[in-house]
């Protein structure tokens, strides 16, 4: 079971659009593929048209009364199922620091995920945009981190202190993939910062997300972009980056 | 993707439906198909949006093949074997009578010719069943295309939450099967699949689908509702006697019965024999005319006289038509484990000897079947039935002759009486021929009790046969080993007469003939207290409990 996982501090760059696409992608090429859908907002299960709502809660699930399996639910589409959003995941935190000392509160969303190995290839983490203890655990759960970069200066630097914090970590690191998301091609800044970093560093993936109506209509069709219109651009990016990271980032 | 036809509907993996989220259900269609699938469809739109789109995953035809041995040896221990036609190959599913998967395995192909399972390639299904199947080969039972439409039903939020699976089968039965040739089509089958975490959504479902006039919940399986159509039944071959005759029916009567039902046996194995499918048609149809012939020899002071006397030689020369052959497949069958017992030679050494054993084999058969394919067998069987029906439905009722359970205990007490005399004589010293002597009325007494199952007490008849099979043992140990290593000497003469015997093959051979010695020594040394079972004091009331219970209510 590999556990990707897409995240950024900051909210709105696209990191929901991605997770559902490329968990979607995953599942269409044959790998039993599950979602889990971290930010209280419901998003990716909205997009799923499946209620954003947990029995017990995000207490019963990080407690263990409740197992993940027994939140899942399957979505319209072969291969693929969401474990939904609840409005008590917004005390996530609170619930992951009772778990126990430093390292056991930031391990516990990976031992919750342990069991699923036999029956997931693929686990997607669409994390809430905050650096908080979920998203340390989110960050020591996966193998790969997704992060989508809005090309701006600012955004350059969130990476390089994610990377720096990534690269502090003790034992297990994720691989970090980043990706440039909502780009805008007739911004000249856009065109400048996508070219120069992905010169720069490794890590990059060459394919950039653009800015595309055709991915804010997502929320009106309540579907992926590449399962409601799998010929669109936006499709044809969100398979090229799927294809990128699957291979390990050039040194 | 659904699977069509199979009796446990899946997607893909096998994950989001089990077998337990599985409700299925058959239509009638006697109102007609469109009109019984209208009403399904308008039942279930009281609670959901129904939505039929072409495409839909899982929707489409696919191609199944029923598989099991000529014997039913996958049936009768609560299994069916499915090969599912992919595009490219396919797969094997070995499934539970109750639909749960208990083993699945790619295959490239599936050859239109019977394969034993030790032919596959390594995998899951071939472990399972290699051990359970062998030596009979895997035949095509039933044929399926199925055509699958797979309905999504959504709720409020246009989510599906459970799907409808409708499957259109047709079945046919492969030629050279019993009902060959035959196409049916069976009534639409009609399952709701439950999406992952929606199962009150699915009952829901089921609940609506039950309640529609004309919709009945599923029964039976595919398979069986396919062998129904076609007019079979599982497990409708069996190599046993299982002749239905009464107590009471005149005992010319139950033996012509008892002889027609061996008569069919053996002409159910024909086709098997000819086409070489695996060796034990030849073993039942041989099985078939020994007991034939023992009913003859026993019994058939009952049936005309001169019948009994030509037919006793034609059987004769049934039988020994077949031996070769049949000794040359035991040989083989049994060669890798004789040659795993090798200790001081190389199962490798023995190699010349299996090449020779093939292609001995290979000319005897050609004898076999061209005796098979002869006037002189034609005759046998046609003239045989028409005079075996003459006695069952003239010879009835109306003449008075002794009744069939009078018959069954006087031979089966002479039979018995004379093993305990023969038996008895027997010492240390005796000749090896007392024993195979011995041999030959246990068989025969053997015989006498299957043919007459049905006139005993169930519980007195498993007693007596339990030490039979016990004495049974112990003298066909006792005999095959000292055939079989007189053979291994014939077979050594012969090999070096064809110049196809290095030394290393004789030496492996004499060690197999000394090996073979010392099974001998051993059955001969149980033989005494094996025959003390059987015919002491305990044994003999064991016989006489059952011949005294033989005409009791049993009519």
């Amino acid at each position: 079971m590999k556990i990707f996982a897409t995240y950024n501090i900051k909210g709105g760059v696209g990191k929901t659009t991605a997770a559902v696409n490329l968990a979607y992608l995953s599942a269409a090429d044959g790998c039993r593929t599950l979602l889990w859908d971290l930010d209280p907002q419901g998003a990716a299960s909205f997009l799923f048209r499946i209620k954003p709502r947990v029995k017990g809660g995000g207490k019963a699930l990080i407690r263990g009364t409740k197992t993940l399996d027994d939140a899942i639910k399957g979505t319209d589409f072969d291969h693929l199922d969401l474990l939904p959003a609840d409005f008590t995941y917004r005390n996530m935190d609170l619930l992951l620091g009772a778990a126990g000392a430093d390292k056991k509160s930031t391990r516990k969303l990976g031992q919750l995920l342990k069991p699923l190995a036999a029956e997931y290839d693929h686990v997607f983490l669409d994390c809430p945009p905050s650096i908080s203890l979920v998203s340390e655990n989110v960050m020591h759960a996966a193998d790969v981190l997704l992060v989508p970069l809005i090309p701006t200066t600012l955004s350059v630097r969130t990476l390089d202190q994610l990377t720096e914090f990534v690269a502090g970590f003790s034992g297990r690191r994720p691989q970090v993939w980043a990706f440039f998301s909502m780009v805008d091609r007739r911004k000249k800044l856009h065109q400048e910062i996508t070219k120069d970093l992905q010169a720069e560093r490794t890590g990059v993936a060459a394919t950039p997300i653009p800015a595309l109506s055709m991915i804010e209509r997502m929320s009106v069709e309540r579907a992926p972009v590449t399962a409601f219109a799998p010929r669109s651009v936006a499709a044809r990016a969100y398979r090229a980056l799927w294809a990128e990271v699957q291979q390990d980032p050039k040194p | 993707m659904f699977r069509g036809a199979g009796g446990s509907i899946a997607l893909k993996g096998g994950r989001h439906v089990t077998a337990t989220g599985l409700r299925e259900f058959v239509a009638d269609t006697a109102a007609g198909e469109d009109s019984s699938l209208a009403a399904v469809r308008s039942a279930l739109s009281q609670a959901f949006t129904v939505r039929q789109e072409p495409g839909t995953a899982g929707s489409g035809t696919h191609h199944q093949t029923w598989l099991d041995t000529f014997d039913w040896r996958l049936y009768k221990a609560g299994l069916t074997l499915q090969f599912e036609q992919a595009r490219r190959g396919g797969r094997l599913l070995l499934s539970r009578a109750d639909g749960a998967v208990q083993a699945e395995q790619t295959v490239t192909s599936w050859p239109r010719r019977p394969r034993l399972a030790e032919d596959l390639p390594p995998g899951p299904v071939r472990d399972r069943i290699l051990v359970l199947t062998s030596p009979r080969a895997l035949l095509p039972i039933v044929k399926a295309v199925s055509t699958v439409t797979v309905t999504r039903l959504l709720n409020a939020d246009g989510k599906t939450v459970a799907r409808l699976v409708a499957d259109h089968v047709t079945v046919t039965a492969p030629t050279g099967n019993t009902a060959g040739g035959i196409t049916a089509e069976l009534p639409p089958r009609l399952a709701v699949a439950e999406v992952r975490g929606y199962p009150g959504q699915a009952r829901r479902a089921a609940d609506l689908l039950a309640g529609v006039p004309g919709v009945a919940h599923a029964s039976q399986g595919v398979f069986i509702a396919a062998l129904t159509a076609l007019g079979r039944h599982p497990a409708d071959y069996t190599s046993g006697v299982e002749a239905e005759i009464t107590a009471t029916m005149p005992a010319p009567v139950a033996v012509a019965r008892l002889l027609l039902r061996l008569l069919d046996t053996l002409e159910l194995n024909v086709r098997g024999v000819l086409r070489d499918i695996d060796t034990e048609f030849l073993h039942d149809l041989r099985v078939a005319v020994r007991r034939t012939r023992s009913a003859i020899k026993l019994l058939g002071g009952v049936l005309p006289a001169d019948l009994a006397e030509h037919f006793k030689v034609e059987f004769k020369w049934l039988g020994d038509v077949t031996t070769p052959v049949r000794d040359l497949d035991v040989h083989l069958l049994g060669f890798d484990a004789l040659a795993g017992q090798l200790v001081a030679a190389s199962p490798a050494d023995l190699e010349p000897l299996r090449a020779f054993l093939a292609r001995r084999r290979a000319r005897e058969f050609r004898r076999l079947a061209a005796a098979l394919r002869g006037p002189r067998f034609r005759a046998i069987t046609d003239d045989w039935r028409k005079a075996l029906l003459e006695i069952r439905d003239v010879d009835g009722p109306r003449r008075r002759r002794p009744a069939a359970a009078v018959l069954a205990r006087a031979t089966t007490g002479k039979v018995f009486r004379r093993i305990a005399a023969q038996g008895g004589a027997i010492t240390s010293e005796s000749p090896p021929e007392s024993l195979h002597d011995l041999r030959k009325r246990a068989k025969e007494l053997r015989y006498l009790l299957e043919f007459f199952a049905p006139l005993h007490d169930q519980v007195a008849y498993r007693k007596v046969l339990s030490d039979l099979k016990q004495l049974q043992d112990c003298l066909g140990e006792f005999q095959d080993s000292q055939v079989q290593r007189a053979e291994i000497g014939t077979l050594a003469d012969a090999m070096l007469a064809e110049r196809a015997a290095p030394a290393a093959t004789l030496l492996a051979m004499g060690e197999i003939a000394a090996k073979l010695a010392l099974s001998q020594a051993e059955a001969r040394a149980e033989f005494a207290a094996r025959f003390a079972r059987f015919a002491g004091p305990a044994g003999r009331e064991r016989v006489r409990v059952l011949l005294a219970n033989e005409m009791q209510g049993r009519s």
